[in-house]
């Protein structure tokens, strides 16, 4: 399967399969489109004729170009043939190991966003907070359940983290302490909306946590719209300052400033460069997730908006990069060679299977945006995993459980989407949430672009 | 070739002999939480390797 695209001058052949990218003329770009569907004679003669103003189309030239195809082709890099489907299935079902946890440190939160999936950090609830021997059964129930995989992701997450700060310290200091006799390396993740951040905080998390995610929407007006203290007041001119600090002080080590876009800021790309004037560089915004009757959900009329932000977010990366102030934003990091496996690609994001939440209270589901919804209630933390007809569901949930994935080309790049927005979207988790994808595939065609750009600048 | 340039990618179909370790990020562990996917996930093997 093949896909090919034209954006920001370049025409671009993706290779589904093989992975392979290819940047051609407009001559190859029509040739690669008519070669499985038309003789070689009648691909000559209609090139010739499209292009009787070009001098250097000729007949030998065209028969180079097919030449050229059916090497690539013969190399595996053009055409190539699918032989991933009984992997997806043998792979994901074989795996049960669990290598993440989201630890839903605290289901409360100090702010009242008006779009939050969790409604207002108590996924449906009580307001509770998570303790120290849950946390502590939590890393256990983790390390017992992993394996032989060194590497171990735990997020603290919530509701927000940072109410429940000690108890984060603790399970943190808990998990170091047995890093070394199990053999295994604990990567933690702090997801923060900011308000609690002091000297402390930063200079734990600079320490212990591998990545920080800063949540900011963006410029003031947007940001303080939707993310409101339970006065009511925004919260921008809180958490900004702090998150300054917090990223000045953190030296090499990742972090994220994360936005949501809504129907209220298609434009986000304004918000961008806001981050980046903030003297942020690692970014990431990521569409609201809400019901299509919330007034902020993004619509179906917002979609060419939409698109035209993601294209010229990636032209105005490619230009600060050539400035030498290049800014990063999370869904265009597609590194080519060093990328996932094939294994990766078609099993799934891993929630229900190697990825679960945990509730304060020690019990499991497949992700965080599963909690709350009894029916996808796993099991808990004590007695394990008992609810094996839910996980043998995310078992099989992977890119070829979904029809609608066949024939599209950007299958080993989702690898059949969010399980939690799908369900939203059609009640089954191996449904398809299609708004998501038509994002997701602009995404992908930028990053992509951005690629091939690069290496015409080198 | 003159009309057509490939860019340096993985090549997926040989990872399938030496993939599958499964020591790399889980795909929504990092940034987006939301609307994730396995693209900008890196491979634990390559990074160990280029350290």
């Amino acid at each position: 399967m093949l896909h090919q695209y034209k954006l920001n001058g370049y025409n671009i052949v993706l290779d589904v399969f093989s992975g392979s990218i290819h940047t051609v003329d407009d001559l190859a770009y029509d040739v690669i489109a008519l070669y499985k569907k038309k003789s070689k004679e009648e691909i000559i003669s209609e090139m010739l004729n499209k292009y009787k103003n070009d001098k250097t189309v000729t007949e030998n030239e065209i028969s180079d170009v097919i030449s050229d195809i059916i090497e690539l082709e013969n190399s595996g890099k053009l055409f190539t043939e699918d032989e991933y489907k009984d992997l997806a299935f043998d792979f994901k079902n074989n795996n049960t190991v669990i290598k993440a946890l989201c630890l839903h440190v605290a289901h409360t939160c100090n702010l009242n966003c008006e779009y939050c999936f969790a409604s207002q950090g108590k996924y449906q609830g009580e307001r509770v907070l998570m303790s120290f021997e849950v946390g502590k059964k939590a890393i256990d129930f983790l390390v017992e359940n992993s394996g032989s995989r060194k590497n171990l992701e735990v997020d603290f997450f919530g509701g927000e983290p940072l109410m429940n700060w000690e108890v984060v310290k603790q399970i943190v200091a808990y998990a170091r302490s047995i890093e070394k006799e199990k053999n295994k390396n604990f990567r933690f993740t702090l997801t923060t909306n900011g308000v609690l951040i002091d000297d402390d905080v930063i200079d734990f998390a600079n320490k212990e946590m591998y990545n920080v995610v800063l949540s900011l929407d963006g410029r003031k007006e947007v940001h303080d719209h939707l993310r409101k203290n339970i006065n009511g007041k925004g919260s921008y001119d809180i958490i900004v300052p702090k998150f300054q600090e917090f990223v000045k002080r953190r030296g090499n080590k990742g972090y994220y400033i994360r936005g949501t876009f809504t129907h209220n800021n298609t434009h986000f790309t304004k918000d961008i460069f806001h981050m980046a004037d903030l003297g942020f560089t690692e970014l990431s915004m990521e569409p609201v997730v809400c019901s299509p009757d919330d007034p902020y959900a993004l619509t179906y009329n917002d979609l060419p908006v939409l698109f035209e932000q993601y294209e010229l977010l990636a032209k105005e990366m490619i230009d600060r990069q050539k400035k030498g102030k290049p800014i990063t934003f999370y869904h265009y990091m597609i590194d080519l060679t060093g990328g996932p496996c094939i294994y990766k690609r078609i099993s799934g994001c891993g929630s229900g299977t190697e990825y679960m939440a945990v509730t304060p209270w020690g019990e499991l589901f497949p992700c965080h945006q599963f909690v709350g919804d009894p029916k996808y209630s796993l099991g808990n933390i004590f007695d394990g995993v008992n609810n094996k007809e839910i996980q043998n569901e995310f078992k099989l949930c992977n890119v070829y459980a979904r029809e609608e994935c066949k024939d599209c080309w950007a299958k080993l790049y989702c690898s059949g989407g969010c399980a939690a927005n799908a369900y939203h979207a059609t009640g089954s988790v191996t449904g398809v949430y299609k708004y998501g994808c038509e994002l997701f595939k602009k995404r992908i065609e930028c990053a992509i672009m951005m690629h091939v750009a690069q290496a015409d600048i080198k | 070739m003159k009309r057509i340039q490939t860019i340096e990618t993985r090549n997926l179909k040989a990872s399938k002999k030496t993939g599958g370790c499964g020591e790399c990020q889980t795909s929504c562990q990092s940034a987006c939480k939301t609307s994730c996917g396995v693209a900008n996930q890196q491979c634990e093997k390559y990074l160990e390797k280029n350290k």
